[in-house]
């Protein structure tokens, strides 16, 4: 079982955004990238499978501030190969379709049996990066997946949906999935095991190709959140503040 | 000794015979091999009833190679690195920083650590502090500090004192207030300090004893870093954990500074401290003598000499004191390992000290650790006839007596 994790660097919300001055775009100075929280239990997913049926787990990261720590923490982790596609950069506006194109060239290459992203990013504005990909090359989707069980080369995948319905569905290999959540939490790994593997581990750096960005949206503007009309407080005694109510329930229920 | 026949079966799986001969790299850890098995460290342990293998099991698990038997269970999370074994053992074994800190790093490595653990240990990797709060925040606990908290990077001058604040003094609400009276306090006695803000790590001790050595030196190495860039005489920390790092375990990875904790510092002080001490407090307080100070690096008067500088204050001692105190439950990693920690045990030890504290009739709990006020204080509302006893910080008591001169 071959898997590739194709992983993305998404700012890191402990600290504050704050927009650019052209008012389109995050202000990247400040910036912290992180890896995407879902692609957490992506790449332990892909370790899972890999423990259970052998095989070799490879990521691929765009580059940027914080990728060689997420690449060497994932070879800590067992991941097998670690490749970085140079020249284009998490902190430059990379969308969800440029970020498909560039994975879809490795990925063809490494001709996977799997492909494991995270199911969805706190900053995908053109759709998740899991469906893209998978058009991209030629293979099917299925996304929100909390479980998967290779069976005569085939997938059993758990999908879950909105409800608490959970569906259990065949698919055929090779495949992109989008993962909600790994079978068991993602591993810890001891400093002293990253900073090994800083010294061992080797990192493929693959020239990305030109960057194509078509099929995003263009952004007018960005701003944060407008303070909307504050809430008013309804004093009074109880008959009071019950009349006022019925009123406000009678007024709104009219419009 | 008898250990070595045993060995075999272990040596096989490669673990025992390796595991033991790293503890004796400890500072004294030969001293494991004159272990009497009188199990004195397993009775003074404060949870040691409740694990599975309590010190002396552990060695006589490894003596037998079945060390591998303690690794499969999860009761060593309870060691709070509270020092109370290693101070007891009459073979004068470094139990904690040896055995108990270095099984819990064999742990960590299998990946076999309790979850919220987990998010401490990741939090202080990403953030540098175990909270996961944004470390462009680290210095705002001081913002409305008159005259302003000097920030290190701004002053750019030397300093006589570089104040390390540390994670929970930094970031807890009730630890950013007594970081506000420490710093008054400072202010009052016109000292030369800076604190670093931003360029702040934590100091890592607390993730080291809790077996995250790898983190440690990390954090450590980022510290040196910062303390490289400033000038200054020396280095005054709020956290006896910090205190404890810079003191005992920097030195080993070749950061070295002279090092204070405020409690020693303000101690050293009180010729010009005690006369600004006008405001009585009219209070019965005990002490609680944090591991880190008191058992780990003998300091127990100037904590106490602060106290009775204070006029109106009565100082009671509690059952458990000085050497004997009893931990608060944060250390070792316990303050990531509450959740754990109740389902295992169903109390918690910072409510034996708020018992005791109230059998002394004190009013006041009065601390110096940034660990210990969220936890005294959270016990004060679960212990029957607790709602009384007020926690604070030395800092703050001092601030109390000092407030009228404005």
């Amino acid at each position: 079982m071959n898997i590739v994790v194709p992983v993305k660097l998404v700012p890191d919300l402990v600290e504050e955004l704050e927009i650019d001055d052209g008012g389109t775009a995050l202000d990247t100075t400040w910036l912290r990238f992180i890896l995407n929280e879902v692609d957490e239990h992506a790449l332990e997913q892909a370790l899972l499978l890999k423990e259970s049926l052998s095989g070799t787990v490879s990521v691929i990261s765009l580059d940027g501030e914080g990728v060689d720590d997420v690449l060497f923490a994932s070879s800590a982790k067992g991941v097998d190969r670690l490749i970085k596609l140079t020249g284009v950069d998490y902190g430059v506006n990379v969308n969800n379709h440029a970020m498909a194109r560039f994975y879809a060239t490795t990925v063809r290459i490494l001709e996977p049996d799997l492909v494991l992203v995270g199911v969805q990013a706190h900053n995908d504005l053109d759709g998740s990066l899991g469906p893209l990909l998978a058009e991209y090359v030629g293979m099917p989707y299925v996304g929100y997946v909390s479980g998967i069980a290779p069976i005569n080369g085939r997938c059993r995948v758990r999908k879950e949906y909105p409800g608490g319905l959970i569906a259990e569905m065949d698919v055929e290999m090779p495949a992109v999935l989008g993962v909600q959540a790994a079978e068991s939490p993602p591993r810890y790994v001891a400093i002293s095991r990253i900073r090994q593997a800083m010294k061992t581990a080797a990192v493929d750096e693959q020239a990305a190709p030109d960057l194509d960005t078509t099929g995003g949206p263009m952004v007018d503007s960005m701003f944060k959140p407008e303070t909307a009309e504050r809430a008013t407080m309804i004093t009074g005694d109880e008959d009071e503040v019950a009349g006022r109510i019925v009123d406000l329930l009678r007024e709104l229920g009219k419009a | 000794m008898m250990a070595a026949p045993a060995m075999e079966a272990a040596d096989a799986a490669g673990f025992t015979d390796s595991f033991s001969l790293s503890l004796e790299e400890v500072e004294e850890g030969r001293r494991i091999r004159a272990c009497l098995q009188c199990a004195a460290c397993s009775g003074i342990c404060p949870f040691g009833y409740l694990m599975d293998f309590p010190p002396h099991k552990m060695i006589s698990a490894m003596r037998a190679g079945m060390f591998e038997k303690v690794m499969g269970v999860d009761s060593l999370w309870l060691c709070v690195s509270c020092y109370a074994c290693a101070q007891i053992c009459p073979a004068q074994i470094p139990l904690t920083n040896g055995l108990m800190t270095r099984a819990k790093e064999e742990m960590l490595l299998t990946g076999s650590i309790p979850a919220e653990l987990q998010e401490a240990l990741e939090n202080s990797q990403r953030y540098g502090n175990a909270l996961g709060e944004p470390p462009r925040r680290r210095a705002d606990w001081a913002m409305d500090i008159e005259p302003a908290v000097p920030i290190l990077s701004k002053i750019k001058r030397p300093v006589e004192v570089l104040w390390f604040v540390g994670d929970y003094a930094s970031y807890h609400p009730r630890g950013r207030q007594a970081s506000q009276a420490l710093a008054r306090v400072l202010n009052r006695l016109d000292v030369d300090y800076g604190i670093l803000g931003p360029e702040e790590n934590s100091d890592g001790d607390s993730q080291r004893l809790a077996g995250e050595t790898g983190l440690f030196e990390m954090l450590a190495e980022k510290n040196a870093r910062a303390f490289g860039k400033y000038e200054f005489e020396e280095i005054l920390t709020t956290d006896p954990h910090a205190f404890n790092a810079l003191k005992n375990e920097y030195p080993a990875l070749g950061i070295s500074y002279p090092v204070a904790h405020y409690s020693q510092f303000l101690a050293g002080r009180l010729d010009r401290l005690q006369p600004l001490l006008t405001r009585e407090i009219p209070a019965r307080v005990a002490f609680h003598d944090p591991c880190y100070l008191g058992r780990a690096n003998g300091i127990y008067e100037d904590p106490r000499r602060l106290l009775t500088a204070v006029p109106g204050v009565e100082l009671v001692e509690m059952l458990h004191t000085r050497e004997t105190s009893i931990c608060c439950g944060g250390g070792g990693g316990g303050m990531w390992l509450d959740g754990f920690r109740w389902e295992k045990a169903h109390f918690r030890l910072s409510e034996i000290r708020v018992q005791e504290a109230i059998d002394v009739r004190a009013d006041i709990l009065a601390v110096t650790c940034p660990y210990e006020m969220p936890r005294f204080e959270d016990a004060t509302k679960t212990v029957t006839g607790a709602k009384h006893l007020v926690v604070k910080d030395i800092a703050e008591l001092l601030v109390d007596s000092l407030i009228e001169q404005g």
